[in-house]
């Protein structure tokens, strides 16, 4: 432990409880976040010759809290009085450590800590830039890159996002059971937007496809501290099913690899196991939701070793139950997927049609309704579609996909002449 | 004397590891194990996945009652086994030292000998 690599992993490891426990003393994000800072430093300068600490978190909670409270006396005496309220919770200041790190604030601190990055006010960039920094502790230069932005612009963002949080104040009383259960929607949705922006980027940028494996951290997180709620085990399974298939999902060249394509000896195995251990878990509470059922679709695509082999029947029950659970035309699109394997691309198309409206602006409904027009021949229609899906498409990997298909297309033509 | 070794980490931190950090630690435990495979002295070893993937099964006042999560909640849990068959408990704590230096996500390995072993009959 006095490798200094192990030391950050240890911070690392503690952050999320001793960053929830500073705020909850100091009422201030940024007072809270320079207190962490010290007690890190301190720990760094100290860890190394005495050796670490038996509780590094309670160890950081407690200095962080001296350091921040020294901090706030500093500046009290330049400036005004001392706030009362800013030290509102540090009357038990003489307490020993063991009853500070009292365990029951443990699980609301964490939560607290998640929720405010999910203010309904802040856009999802903002959300996920906030909680990767505040929850994770990830540099802002190392967010930046992920996001492809200047260091300094994002460095804006985030500082923006944090004065519209302290805005709309800050939730420092106790939850009730009831704000509890209301506070785990956001925060799930949070964390699977922090694993999409990994997702979606592809091979290309690790600093992105790490963000996938911290979402994954914080939905274990979050599970540990509510151990039987059974969508946060759906969320944590979907995950690790999606993220599983990483090895196969580009080409060399960065080219995606539809699920069907990929080479599934290269999915990680033991992710699997872990998400079908989740989801079994999960399904005893008779409980459904959307992450539970998207997992079950993910987990179907897992089970089945080769694409032939996929249980598209099964998989298109679990799309109706997601429509019923989650309605909205990106759910009924998979849906049109799946039952096309079932129906053919005939009546595919009809259950496509009443979609076309709400789906107009997006990449994916023009490349599935392309797809399906190749396959009933009708090639001129076939090839509009794939090129209004290259003009949405969100990335390059995406519009060199579709321009696959567009190239196949005119090789049948040729071929044909 | 046939012994468990029931090696206990923070999984907070264990599960944080990068995958070169991973790989780096397996290798080392693998050497360290290398000696007493090499003896004959290596029983079946085991990693659990992290204890969000564990359940409980817990005594009720009627039924028994199925609890997500482990038993008790502790930053302490189960992350591994080894089962070694060495000449004394020295040999044990040896091999358990030289374990600990090499995994920093361990937090204590308890050496705990068998009154009863079988290698059961599942074929994995």
């Amino acid at each position: 432990m006095k490798d200094p690599a192990w030391i950050d992993l240890a911070l690392t490891a503690a952050r999320p409880q001793a960053m929830g426990a500073l705020l909850r003393y100091f009422r201030h994000l940024d007072t809270a976040e320079e207190a962490f800072q010290e007690a890190c430093l301190r720990a760094i300068r100290t860890w190394p010759d005495k050796g670490p600490p038996r509780d590094p978190t309670a160890w950081l909670i407690f200095v962080g809290r001296n350091s921040g409270v020294d901090q706030i006396r500093r500046s009290a005496r330049n400036t005004a009085l001392p706030d009362e309220k800013v030290l509102s919770d540090l009357s038990d200041a003489e307490a020993d450590m063991a009853e500070r790190l009292d365990s029951s604030h443990y699980r609301d601190d964490i939560l607290r800590l998640m929720f405010i990055c999910c203010h309904p006010d802040l856009p999802a960039t903002q959300q996920i830039a906030l909680a990767l920094r505040i929850v994770s502790g990830i540099s802002v230069a190392q967010i930046a890159r992920a996001f492809i932005v200047s260091e300094s612009a994002m460095e804006q963002r985030i500082t923006r996002a944090k004065a519209r949080v302290a805005k709309a104040g800050l939730p420092f009383e106790a939850p009730s059971a009831a704000e509890r259960a209301e506070r785990l929607p956001p925060v799930m949705a949070m964390i699977y937007l922090v694993f999409n922006e990994g997702y979606s980027a592809g091979m290309s940028n690790p600093d992105v496809a790490a963000l996938c494996e911290e979402a994954i951290r914080l939905a274990r997180l979050l599970q540990r501290i509510f151990p039987a709620e059974p969508e946060i085990m759906g969320l944590a399974a979907l995950m690790l099913l999606q993220h599983s298939r990483r090895e196969a999902r580009y080409d060399e060249e960065g080219q995606v690899i539809l699920l069907e394509d990929q080479d599934r000896t290269l999915w990680d195995r033991r992710q699997i196991d872990e998400a079908l251990a989740l989801l079994d878990k999960a399904i005893r509470h008779r409980k459904p939701g959307p992450y539970q059922v998207q997992a079950a679709i993910a987990a179907l695509h897992a089970r089945a070793m080769t694409a032939a082999e996929t249980d598209w029947k099964e998989i298109e029950l679990l799309y109706q139950l997601l429509e019923k659970l989650n309605p909205s035309p990106v759910v009924s699109l998979n849906r049109v997927v799946a039952f096309s394997k079932l129906r053919g691309p005939f009546e595919a198309l009809t259950m496509l049609e009443p979609l076309a409206d709400a789906l107009d602006g997006y990449f994916y409904f023009h490349g599935v309704r392309g797809g399906l027009l190749a396959q009933t021949g009708e090639t001129r229609e076939a090839r509009e579609a794939f090129g209004r899906a290259i003009s949405l498409a969100r990335s390059p990997a995406e519009a060199a996909h579709v321009r696959l298909e567009l190239d196949k297309l005119r090789e049948e033509a040729t071929a044909i002449q | 004397m046939l012994y468990a070794i029931l090696c206990y980490a923070d999984e907070e931190k264990v599960f944080a590891w990068s995958k070169e950090e991973e790989a780096a630690v397996m290798g080392r435990l693998q050497a360290v194990q290398e000696p007493l495979a090499r003896a004959g002295k290596m029983g079946p070893t085991g990693r659990l996945m992290p204890t969000t993937a564990a359940t409980t099964v817990r005594k009720g006042r009627e039924e028994p009652l199925v609890v997500d999560g482990p038993f008790a909640e502790t930053k302490e849990v189960l992350l591994g086994f080894y089962t070694v068959d060495v000449e004394n408990l020295d040999e044990a704590i040896a091999f358990s030292k030289e374990l600990s230096a090499v995994n920093p996500g361990s937090t204590s390995y308890e050496i705990r000998p068998f009154y009863v072993f079988q290698p059961g009959s599942s074929p994995r």
